[in-house]
């Protein structure tokens, strides 16, 4: 893996480490498709960093990258910590296991104790508001309250590091909008970074403390936008002139780097 | 009964969320349909739906009974031993000493068939898991079950006889050959209907070969190793079957009741025999289809 593990050193500028840290980051795939080209990006600890470009610039390969699955052709990728969250675009339930047991899946999978990890997901399932639905299999769920779980799910690893591939891409504005509300939640209590992918320029900017626009294929990165916006957000800074420059701004990058 | 409990329950737990969070009432609304859908299903209403779903085949039934009936009719007096009535079959066919010899040998035959089909399982399951495991595995060796699949098992069985003896053994790996590639083509199929992201999910938390096929592949091939399990018992005891033909020597099962009936010129035993076949068939197909909703239905929505 590009992956160099927990990173003691302490960097030169700044007193903390990145927990991602990608320096020159290249994909080439073995069919010749070269998604990624010298990609640089940085997520320290506190940060929600949103990811957005065109289809197929290589936004998933860069989670991917990122999480291990994927390993970077060139350059250097670094990523200091080994509790990485991981939310799919679907919500990858298993289907024959009802809420409880999906939740409890990836700490069963790390072999924690039955005891310990039914109250982990218990827990989780809490915070993500799905109380009542642990008895309900996943066809009984709407796509909401599938992403709920899914998300539930991740957060029993309790992760220093969020990763999200367009999870609310399916859903309504409005459910959309108000797990908006609840992740942000979470990101101020549970203090994990985030690196989130999503098609919405509103959303983009409405969740993250940073936003990374990416061009076409060969995705690189074109331009970064700080959100000055205090956490955790007001549903209503949605309808303020400095909200609606800021995704103007974003979109109009993100138009140029289409074309270029 | 317990279901209106569920109801109950579902319905309070719905009615308080929607006063917590009034914005997720999409997630809600698709639930309480279900809730709705259910709890109007009384046990009178269930009856009646029972009846109406019934009702078509049983006219067919009696369609058939009638042209039973009028064959047997028109036939000349010489004929009509060809087409024995309903009522003999039953009386002379079922009823009277040949009804016993059917019973047992239906109880062989089934013998034969399950004991055939476990070990198709077991082969069947084995193999399509070595595939999915392996690309290898399966480059190589899938297209010799499909060959398995396209030997016209009848040009085998002297073989087998040869090979085996002429006896229960023989009879039995007749009904492997013949049921082993439906189990082998629907586990695989079933192994390798889990998604990609599912799998990565698994790679995330570094889950062994094992944990994942215990844990991911083996729960999401269950419909399909069912739906293998349901085609394969009727063509085991088809395999059973056609082992008697052959083979004469060991214990005797419908097979070769039919035979005898056939060359004794028994009509109503033989016609009492074929029913009794016929209906072990469908015993399987369903006993499996109950297996199988007791297993998976809960959770796996067949899409027909
Ligand atoms: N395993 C692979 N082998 C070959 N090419 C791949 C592979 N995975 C992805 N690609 C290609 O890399 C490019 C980037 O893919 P990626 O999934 O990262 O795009 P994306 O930005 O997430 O797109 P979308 O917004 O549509 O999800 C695409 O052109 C895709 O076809
Ligand atoms: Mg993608």
């Amino acid at each position: 893996m590009a992956m160099t593990a927990p990173a003691p050193t302490p960097t030169s500028v700044g007193t903390q480490t990145p927990l991602v840290d990608f320096t020159n980051v290249a994909m080439k795939f073995p069919n010749g498709t070269v998604a990624l080209s010298g990609v640089n990006i940085t997520v320290n600890r506190g940060e929600f960093v949103t990811v957005v470009g065109p289809s197929g610039c290589g936004k998933s390969t860069l989670l991917r990258i990122a999480s291990g699955l994927e390993t970077a052709s060139e350059g250097t990728a670094t990523v200091s910590t080994d509790r990485i969250g991981y939310v799919f675009q679907d919500a990858t339930l298993l289907a024959w296991r009802d809420v409880q047991r999906n939740v409890e899946l990836l700490a069963e999978l790390n072999k924690q104790p039955k005891k310990e990890r039914r109250e982990k997901a218990r827990a989780a399932i809490d915070l993500v508001g799905l109380t009542g639905f642990e008895k309900n299999l996943p066809k009984q769920l709407s796509g909401g309250m599938k992403m709920r779980a899914s998300l539930a799910r991740s957060l029993t690893l309790d992760p220093e590091l969020f990763l999200f591939d367009e999870p609310f891409g399916a859903l309504d504005e409005i459910t959309r909008e108000r797990l908006n509300d609840e992740l942000i939640q979470l990101f101020v209590r549970e203090g994990f970074a985030g690196m989130f992918i999503t098609h919405s320029v509103s959303e983009a900017v409405y969740l993250s403390t940073k936003v990374v626009v990416m061009s076409g294929r060969p995705g690189t990165i074109v331009n970064t936008f700080d959100v000055p916006f205090p956490m955790p957000r007001d549903p209503d800074i949605r309808f303020t002139a400095e909200f609606a420059e800021l995704v103007g701004e974003v979109s109009h990058a993100l138009r140029e780097g289409h074309q270029g | 009964m317990s279901a209106t409990e569920a109801t109950t329950v579902d319905s309070t737990e719905l009615a308080h969320n929607v006063d917590v969070d009034p914005p997720h009432g999409s997630a809600v609304s698709a639930v309480d349909m279900t809730v709705s859908r259910e709890a109007v299903r009384t046990p009178a209403e269930r009856i009646r739906r029972g009846v109406r779903a019934a009702l078509p085949p049983l006219a067919v039934f009696v369609v058939i009974v009638i042209i039973w009936y009028g064959a047997n009719a028109i036939l000349a007096p010489t004929q009509k031993f060809l087409v024995p009535t309903i009522d003999q079959v039953i009386i002379q066919g079922f009823g009277g000493p040949s009804g016993s010899q059917i019973l047992i040998a239906v109880l062989r035959t089934t013998g034969v068939a399950i004991t055939g089909l476990a070990i198709a399982a077991v082969l069947g399951i084995g193999w399509a898991t070595a595939m999915s495991l392996a690309r290898w595995v399966q480059r190589s060796t899938y297209p010799y079950a499909v060959i398995l699949q396209c030997i016209p098992i009848l040009a085998l069985v002297p073989l087998i006889g040869v090979w085996f003896g002429y006896e229960f053994n023989a009879r039995v790996v007749v009904c492997v050959m013949i049921a082993l590639f439906p189990m082998v083509a629907n586990t695989l199929f079933g192994l390798q209907s889990v998604e990609r992201s599912q799998h990565e999910l698994f790679q995330l938390q570094k889950a062994s070969k094992w944990t994942v096929l215990t844990k991911l592949m083996y729960p999401a091939a269950l419909p399909s190793i069912f739906l293998g399990l349901r085609t394969s018992a009727g063509l085991a005891v088809v395999g059973a079957i056609v082992g008697d033909f052959f083979f004469q020597r060991g214990q005797p099962g419908v097979g070769t009741l039919l035979q005898t009936y056939a060359r004794l010129l028994s009509y109503p035993q033989l016609f009492a025999a074929i029913i009794a076949s016929a209906l072990l068939g469908v015993a399987m197909f369903f006993i499996f289809g109950l297996i199988a909703k007791i297993a998976v239905g809960k959770w796996y929505d067949p899409v027909n």
